[in-house]
């Protein structure tokens, strides 16, 4: 194993000798990763173990917060129940809004998690307990799920990145999610349907002259990291070198090569676009995708609201499920619909749903969870959890289990062990296939 | 008739149901009153002693409710996509005809000047005319690329308007369901972009007694529709032309929508706003911009009807209560 040898000389960025000696970095070392932020000195878990497996993650986070009741957890006939209908879905006794007819064709795949209590009301700490898997504090910070499954999964010889976040509009840049696990591990952000900015070489620039610049920014790279060598050169280095590999593999990005019967499918909407651009990133080697859809904070007129936004994801999400299971890739991949909270029970005076983080939904699909399956339940208008409650905490650790990853162990971070999920919280082993 | 002083309107009378309501039309003869609500019953309420009389046939909510001619019977259309027929002047109203009429939500029902026909609009973008009495589809055509938020017959008995989400206002011939036009009301269409939902749509259409004035209302000035700031619009056609005479606004009321808009004569209407600012009537008339009264009412209020010969006006509230007011000293 080559250790990187840094300028400032820190113990702090050494591996851990016990867990080396352990035996399962030793298949780590096997690797021969050179470059990298701390993430390739953060060793521990037999990352090369579970490339093998091929596994995939792939989160659509509803931005706002998703209603329950509009989706997963219907409650009709009731006070808190609201316009819209419950409908049988291909699993019987399962039943879910009349806004998600397709997906209910899907129900087979999915597997509904009815009892998610996360007690937090805030957009911004939701949001970073559902992805983090911990709540936010002063002192630390963690790295979002998806840095955690580019570390674990992603095979870096694929040519491309393994944390890619799919937006609407916009996209270019780098997250900001890795924490510890450095910026290797942020992700890359794509806008709608088309390759990230900047990634076709200029035509003015040959391929000969193209070559002798890199030549010679590795050569002065070289020369530098032999003096000045950090985890945060590495992590220059690791972009320059990934950028070239993704410009070499830009026709991934080129939604507009999908067949125009897919297009339909998925249909017409950047939900639609996004969908099949994250199910060529998956297939293409990219381990873990997250597309937002935007947006659910329907404090005001929540019924038209989620008609719209509701309708669009049924079509693209129920599209994407059985483009995946159909091209046999939902075995290795999972799918997780989540938000930062659900919504209120409570009808307010505008026809609307406020934040409400003590008894909502989230939904998964695929790889290591079990098929047509609800679990945990609500009362009948769902105000409070009365069987199978689980939080964030719950709910990172299975994400990881579900793609083969030891959600007990630890990285080695300053010198100190940082388990990469909450040691209070533990996988929701019922669910776990 | 009697003589209106809107200056002095008030709330007369306020009954309260088991559920916070949704719709509300007055009966033609101003004797009964129906409210839909949030637990999906109606309610027929007797003007003036209140007595009320729950109604139990929807699986969803009804936000469309009309009268015949007569008074005699409503037809409600429901969230769950059926019109219901309801013997409504008996002393025990029954369900007398269910029609699967639409896929998803009915959004409005009227009826026709003669009473004879019916319309449906709804969230599947189509419009269906019935015969009132028989219950036959009449007519069926497909009509906008966005859910029909609204309809109205004009009082000329040949044509028929229907609004959509996006302001689209259609003029349709009756006769073979031909388009004669499309007024613009896409300022009623005000999504913030940056949230990323559609917003807004023609809440409500209604025609002067004259025929001569179309009004569609709704919201604009959506800078915030998901945390309920948005203002109220009133848009005044002209049915010769099309041509938009008046946008009429309101000051000071940061979060409001109309939900509905009624003719008082020829020139002036009454419209109620919902929203954040609460429940508030607003009269417009046709030469200033701005409303010429408004009236707060006790609670935000979700629709109106206004019944011209007696003048009574009904709100559907919130807080669960059917208020009537009076437009006179």
């Amino acid at each position: 194993m080559k250790i990187a040898k840094y300028a400032c000389g820190s113990m702090d960025h050494i591996v851990n000798r016990r867990r080396f000696l352990s035996g399962v970095a030793g298949t780590v070392a096997s690797t021969g990763a050179i470059v990298g932020g701390l993430g390739t000195l953060t060793q521990g878990i037999a990352a090369a173990e579970i490339q093998r497996k091929d596994m995939r993650v792939v989160v659509f986070n509803m931005h706002g917060g998703l209603s329950q009741l509009e989706s997963w957890d219907p409650k009709p006939g009731t006070r808190t129940g609201g316009p819209f209908r419950a409908i049988p879905t291909s699993v019987s006794g399962i039943h879910i809004s009349e806004l998600l007819p397709m997906t209910a064709k899907q129900m087979h795949h999915l597997c509904l998690l009815r009892g998610v209590n996360t007690s937090e009301d805030d957009h911004g700490k939701g949001a970073y307990m559902m992805l983090t898997g911990r709540r936010q504090t002063p002192s630390a910070d963690f790295p979002q799920i998806g840095s955690v499954a580019a570390k674990m999964l992603h095979d870096d010889q694929s040519g491309l990145p393994g944390h890619i976040v799919v937006t609407p509009g916009g996209g270019g840049g780098r997250g900001n999610e890795a924490a510890y696990l450095g910026p290797k591990f942020s992700s890359i952000s794509l806008g709608g349907d088309k390759p990230p900015q900047n990634s076709n070489k200029p035509d003015a620039l040959s391929d000969e002259a193209e070559k002798r610049r890199h030549d010679m920014r590795r050569k002065i790279n070289e020369q530098f990291l032999n003096q000045r060598r950090t985890a945060i050169t590495d992590a220059y280095t690791h972009s320059y070198e990934q950028a070239l590999r993704l410009m070499e593999r830009r026709e991934v990005f080129d939604v507009s090569k999908e067949p125009d019967t897919a297009k339909q499918r998925y249909g017409n909407s950047d939900l639609g676009r996004q969908c099949l651009m994250a199910r060529r990133l998956l297939e293409s080697g990219v381990s873990f995708v997250q597309v937002t859809h935007s947006n659910y904070d329907t404090h005001n007129d929540n019924f038209n609201f989620h008609i719209e936004q509701v309708g669009e994801f049924d079509q693209a999400f129920a599209t994407f499920v059985d483009d995946l299971a159909q091209r046999g890739m939902l075995e290795k991949t999972l799918v997780v619909v989540l938000s930062e909270f659900g919504r209120t029970p409570n009808i307010n005076l505008y026809y609307g749903r406020d934040h409400w983080s003590k008894a909502w939904s989230i939904a998964m699909a695929g790889a290591g969870v079990q098929r047509g399956a609800a679990f945990g339940k609500t009362n009948d208008e769902g105000t409070e959890v009365i069987d199978g409650q689980c939080d964030h905490g719950d709910i990172f650790h299975t994400i990881l289990r579900a793609v083969g990853v030891d959600s007990s162990q630890s990285l080695i971070v300053d010198g100190r062990e940082v388990p990469i999920a909450d040691p209070a919280a533990e996988p929701i082993w019922k669910i776990l296939a | 008739m009697i003589d209106l002083d809107i200056q002095k309107s008030h709330v007369i009378h306020q009954w309260k149901a088991d559920s916070p309501l949704i719709a509300c039309r007055i009966s033609p003869r101003g004797d009964q009153c129906v409210s839909a609500g949030q637990d999906s019953m109606l309610q027929r309420w007797n003007i003036p002693s209140g007595e009320k009389v729950v109604l139990k046939g929807h699986e969803s909510w009804s936000h469309a409710l009309t009268y015949n001619p007569t008074g005699d019977l409503l037809v409600s259309g429901g969230c769950e996509g059926s019109l219901i027929w309801w013997s409504i002047g008996d002393a025990e109203p029954k369900a007398i005809r269910t029609i699967d009429a639409h896929q998803g939500w009915i959004r409005g029902v009227e009826r026709s000047p003669d009473g004879q026909t019916l319309v449906s609009v709804g969230n599947d973008r189509t419009i269906r005319l019935w015969s009132t009495v028989t219950g036959e589809k009449l007519a069926e055509w497909s009509a906008h690329d966005r859910h029909i938020y609204s309809a109205a017959f004009h009082p000329d008995g040949v044509h028929l308007l229907t609004g959509d989400l996006m302001g689209k206002i259609h003029v349709w011939k009756l006769a073979d369901h031909s388009l004669v036009r499309t007024l613009d009301g896409s300022t009623l269409y005000g999504p913030n972009p940056g949230q990323a939902a559609e917003f807004g749509g023609v809440r409500s259409l209604a025609i002067s007694p004259n025929g001569a004035e179309v009004f569609a209302a709704g919201t604009h000035k959506g800078s915030n529709p998901f945390g309920a700031v948005h203002e109220p619009l009133l848009l005044r056609f002209q049915w010769s032309d099309g041509a938009l005479t008046k946008s009429h606004v309101c000051d000071g009321i940061p979060g409001g929508l109309l939900f509905r808009t009624c003719p008082l004569n020829d020139a002036t209407v009454v419209s109620v706003s919902g929203g954040s600012t609460g429940g508030i009537l607003l009269f417009f008339n046709a030469t200033q911009e701005k409303e010429i009264h408004r009236a707060m009412l006790p609670n935000i209020a979700r629709d109106m009807d206004l019944h011209a010969a007696t003048g009574l006006v009904a709100t559907a509230h919130h807080d669960a209560h059917l208020r009537i007011s009076g437009l006179f000293a």
